[in-house]
């Protein structure tokens, strides 16, 4: 292989067509972006784990079927998955301190139907410990840092997917995005991030956060990948009875999209572009709306007047969700035990010692919030202003088609910056948080840069179930803005 | 509606919380946790200013109810899976501290 060095940094498309031409095979090319992350991901901190010797086995293995004549859409593609991923003998750690030791017994959904699929599984990317953060720093691991700027944080919490796919030591990777863990970090790392609609893609097999919320979804290079991995890892399953049953877009959606946006009506949500926002975040996303005007789409404002309180139900609702979730870390079945003389003891010591401060600091407002007297006051009012933000947004799609906005309201934050003010790290959310609440599709994709090179992205919000709409813009958007830029490659062993 | 906390009273309430969520905190830990639950409250509850009478709470972010499936039996893990990961056990049984004197 001359082009050795560039093969981590491909897209999955390109890699398809070349294991198709058969000018690289699987294991030649796994062998590529397991060198790749050998030799840079010491300076990036993007996975947790890599299992080299089951990527190589995976590798012959989509060979093999090759050579029988077989075809899967992603056969012999190297991938990357966030430690909250269910992924069979494999560590499922969420990057906390309680699940030390645990492997997975058994393969979320979205892994069986990569493995069908034929991608190659590489290892476990880092995150915020259960999904927790918006910077990766509450790993229990260590931080992720930013492939852009190694001094910035990789943004969170699905932080080591976003900087692996960015760095090129991964060619796509699945997160999870409970609040805009996906479309953040991608925003912070000039990558594209997709969060399907609630229901979308199958829960089963990921380490549940906030389970009216969560989703997984790609991380990818492009926004065709994203809609190839889509393809893969959507529609209805058994196993999780909140997913649903719906017409999947076909793995060519971005492909096939016309390159004009006639007769898209696209709403620029005026609260989304909020006082404090850093100015070069706002002229790139206007710049890239000015492109999508260009590409005949009609731009209007529109308003979603709930969208100052979408935080504090965030907070309320996700809270309340995972101090009901973290409940079943008990040092009994799984994980870390800190030993002591009765078994009341044991939970609180085990649980105090396994989980970190965001962490706690999460169960203790759930466990408050819900707590006798509390209900009706916190979470029951949270979930009915959620229905206000939910009627904004169906208001709002009565005037347009799509959405587009910020992804969020400044570019990658210095590692350090938020950690001691968590609540200016959960402002920081506020433009990703509504889709989450409503139950939208919505994707991030690099719109430029700033002058200190910072990647900027635009966020595009569908109705429920839209991600071909969604997808089909987000492709002539990014045909427009031109190829893909990559950030600077430091060498620095693993 | 909300009821009012002084801050006094905030960290014998993170302390009776931490308890309901089996978390032994120790006593150092208790004051920060009791400003940030202080601050991050102040700030949810600007949600009393919203009149909310007669809204229906979304749990659910998609109209998805009363799913079923076919009641029958279909192979999970096994019990030395189920197992595995556990700290401690015997005879095929999770070892927890003994409950009963």
């Amino acid at each position: 292989m001359s082009r050795a060095a560039d093969v981590a940094g491909w897209t999955v498309a390109e890699a398809v067509e070349r294991l198709d031409a058969e000018e690289i095979s699987s294991v030649e090319l796994a062998q590529a972006v397991l060198e790749a992350i050998g030799r840079r991901d010491g300076a990036i901190g993007a996975y947790l784990h890599v299992d080299a010797d089951a990527a190589l086995a995976a590798a012959r293995a989509a060979d093999e079927r090759r050579s029988r004549g077989d075809r899967a859409p992603l056969l012999g593609v190297p991938i990357g998955l966030k430690d909250n991923i269910s992924e069979q003998g494999q560590p499922c750690g969420c990057a906390s301190r309680i699940l030390r030791g645990y492997r997975a017994p058994y393969d979320a959904t979205v892994v069986r139907r990569l493995r069908e699929a034929g991608a190659v599984l590489l290892g476990r990317l880092n995150m915020d410990e259960f999904a927790m953060g918006s910077s990766t720093e509450n790993s229990a691991f260590g931080p992720t840092r930013n492939p852009w700027d190694r001094t910035r944080v990789p943004g969170g919490s699905s932080g080591g997917a976003a900087a692996a796919v960015a760095a090129d030591i991964a060619l796509a990777a699945l997160g999870s995005d409970t609040g805009g863990s996906i479309r953040q970090p991608a925003s912070f790392c000039g990558c594209v991030g997709l969060k399907p609609t609630y229901g979308r893609v199958s829960r089963y097999g990921l380490v549940a956060f906030a389970s009216s919320l969560d989703q997984i979804g790609p991380l990818t290079k492009s926004v065709d990948d994203a809609a190839l991995l889509l393809s893969v890892i959507a529609g209805r399953d058994p196993m999780d009875s909140t997913s649903l049953d719906a017409p999947v877009p076909p793995a060519d959606v971005a492909r096939t999209a016309p390159d004009t946006l006639q007769g898209l009506r696209i709403g620029l949500p005026v609260e989304y572009f909020i006082p404090g926002m850093d100015a070069e975040v706002e002229a790139a996303v206007r710049a890239a709306i000015a492109r999508a005007a260009d590409l005949g789409a009609e731009v209007r404002e529109v308003r979603l007047p709930h969208t100052r309180y979408a935080v504090a139900v965030y907070y309320l609702v996700a809270t309340a969700e995972c101090s009901a979730n973290l409940a079943r870390y008990d040092g009994v079945r799984y994980g870390l035990r800190v030993p002591a003389e009765d078994v009341i003891e044991q939970y609180g010591r085990t649980r105090a010692a396994g989980f970190g401060p965001e962490v706690k600091r999460r169960i203790i407002l759930g466990t408050y919030t819900l707590s006798a007297g509390y209900y009706d006051a916190y979470y029951l009012r949270a979930q009915k202003v959620r229905t206000l933000i939910r009627r904004d947004f169906e208001a709002a799609y009565r005037e347009c088609d799509l959405l587009a906005a910020p992804v969020t309201p400044t570019p990658a934050f210095r590692l350090g910056e938020n950690v001691d003010d968590p609540l200016n790290m959960y402002l920081g959310d506020i433009l990703t948080i509504p889709a989450n609440l409503a139950g939208l599709c919505a994707i991030s994709l690099p719109a430029g840069r700033t002058a200190s090179g910072l990647p900027v992205g635009l966020q595009l919000i569908a109705p429920p179930l839209e991600e071909a709409r969604l997808l089909r813009a987000a492709a002539a958007l990014e045909r427009a803005m031109g190829p893909r830029e990559r950030p600077p490659r430091t060498e620095e062993a693993r | 509606m909300v009821p009012d906390h002084p801050t006094s009273d905030l960290a014998g309430e993170v302390r009776r919380v931490a308890h309901l969520a089996r978390l032994a905190l120790p006593d150092e830990e208790i004051p920060r946790f009791a400003r940030d639950l202080e601050r991050i409250l102040a700030h949810v509850r600007q949600l009393q200013e919203l009149d909310v009478e007669g809204v229906e709470p979304t749990a659910h972010a998609m109209p998805v109810t009363n799913v079923f499936r076919a009641d029958e039996p279909r192979p999970g893990l096994t019990r030395e899976d189920a197992l595995a990961n556990a700290p401690a056990s015997r005879a095929g049984l999770f070892l927890v501290p003994r409950i009963l004197e």
